[in-house]
């Protein structure tokens, strides 16, 4: 199917793409790489009056280091983060991630930052970003705010974004030396979206352990149970527990493979 | 033509200037308005790969990406590598290896699997595989593909 009939500005500063998306009379959307809106948008699912694309805009590329942070532009692709030619304060991580999202073809044009906003629970950055304590720095015509990734997804393709807001950079904090990252998705085919993904961090030197469960039908589920991220506690019980408010409790299918995920990201923390 | 816009951005090479509508995906416009016929639309979902061609160099999916996002930009098909060393090496072993059947994944294909030629030299059967996961075969079962790559591979490095 073809996508309905839009119009389309590129504009090059962060103000002129407030200023254009700030219209009441209209819909009118941000647009990056198009990777999930251009599917969208040719199966009529997204039927905008005007898309903003805003990849013109300078600022919104670069990655830089920003005191104990990695500052990342939203309109940064997956492929720029999955070939690594940059100070890379997460010591592998993000290219390790960036690298088994979808295909290549998809990476040179998506955006870490269309990923956020679009926030499908199955999408490697809405998992990665939480469990690695990212912050996502969002502008809007009132000023920038900054909002903890694991407060800023919402729910299925819900975000905390407001109207004629965007999503200018993501910051994620460096890694200290002795940092144990493991990540694991359960895909039946190279590069489809996750049916259970688990993440985990432990940062002891910054007193960092956290797990993360997602692609659970929901927003992703942070776990700071000291017995379910060492190992020994990451049982279908007690992951049971962790889904039951979530459109996953009594599944046992969904139950036991979130409990894999999670399980074969903690081998990789603890090997 | 509600909100057509003219856009200048090369193809092949050659530059061409033309008023598109923002709508028209990139797949269409270089099939419909330059008639290059060899990007193949399957599922213009973005999912199966028979429209990959090259934006600056760069691998990407012509249905998902609008024309009018490629202001500027130097696209380029398969009807574009008719003289590229890598290409010519691909087109020959994906012939020797039974690397189709019917041809319709074949455009794609080969645009991908330069890509892999070119940025994984090292890659191996498997790695082959995962590199070329976005691009659906419905009739070789994908050996012939998998081995074609991989004489391409086994021949440059002979060269070496």
């Amino acid at each position: 199917m073809k996508a309905i009939d839009f119009d389309y500005a590129r504009p090059e500063t962060v103000e002129e793409a407030l200023e254009l998306l700030d219209r009441g009379d209209i819909a009118a959307r941000p647009v990056a790489g198009a990777q999930s809106l251009g599917p969208m948008l040719n199966l009529r699912l997204a039927q905008p009056d005007l898309l903003v694309d805003i990849t013109g805009i300078a600022e919104l590329r670069g990655i830089r280091i920003d005191g104990d942070a990695i500052a990342i532009g939203a309109c940064v692709t997956h492929a720029t983060l999955e070939d690594g030619r940059y100070n890379d304060a997460t010591r592998g991580v993000l290219p390790g991630v960036a690298g088994g999202i979808a295909y290549r073809a998809v990476r040179n044009r998506g955006t870490i930052g269309g990923s956020l906003a679009h926030a499908d629970p199955a999408a490697d950055w809405v998992a990665t970003l939480t469990a690695l304590g990212a912050e996502v720095v969002v502008a809007g015509r009132g000023g920038r705010r900054s909002v903890p990734v694991a407060d800023f997804v919402l729910g299925v393709f819900e975000t905390d974004l407001q109207p004629g807001e965007i999503i200018v950079e993501i910051r994620v904090p460096a890694l200290s030396e002795r940092a144990r990252w493991g990540y694991y998705k359960v895909c039946r085919k190279a590069g489809e979206f996750s049916h259970a993904t688990g993440a985990v961090l432990v940062d002891p030197a910054r007193g960092v352990r956290r797990a993360v469960i997602a692609a659970a039908s929901g927003r992703p589920i942070v776990i700071e149970d000291a017995e379910v991220i060492q190992g020994g506690g990451c049982r279908p019980e007690r992951i049971a527990g962790i889904l039951a408010d979530t459109p996953l409790a009594g599944n046992a299918f969904e139950i036991n493979t979130h409990t894999v995920a999670l399980k074969r990201a903690i081998a990789q923390v603890t090997a | 033509m509600t909100h057509a816009r003219t856009i200048t951005l090369t193809v092949n090479g050659r530059s061409v200037t033309a008023t598109v509508e923002p709508r028209l995906h990139l797949a269409d416009f270089l099939r419909e308005r330059q008639l290059l016929t060899a990007t193949h639309l399957g599922c213009e979902q973005g999912v199966c790969g028979a429209c990959t061609i090259l934006i600056d160099g760069e691998p990407a999916r012509s249905c998902i990406t609008f024309a009018v996002a490629c202001e500027g930009r130097s696209v380029t098909t398969v009807e574009g590598l008719d003289d590229d060393p890598v290409a010519a090496q691909l087109r020959e072993a994906f012939m020797e290896e039974h690397g189709l059947q019917c041809g319709f994944c074949t455009p794609g294909m080969l645009v991908s699997a330069r890509d892999v030629v070119l940025r994984r030299p090292e890659a191996d059967a498997e790695r082959i595989r995962l590199e070329m996961s976005g691009n659906l075969c419905r009739c070789t079962g994908y050996v012939g593909i998998v081995n074609a790559i991989r004489r391409v591979l086994d021949a440059r490095k002979a060269a070496e």
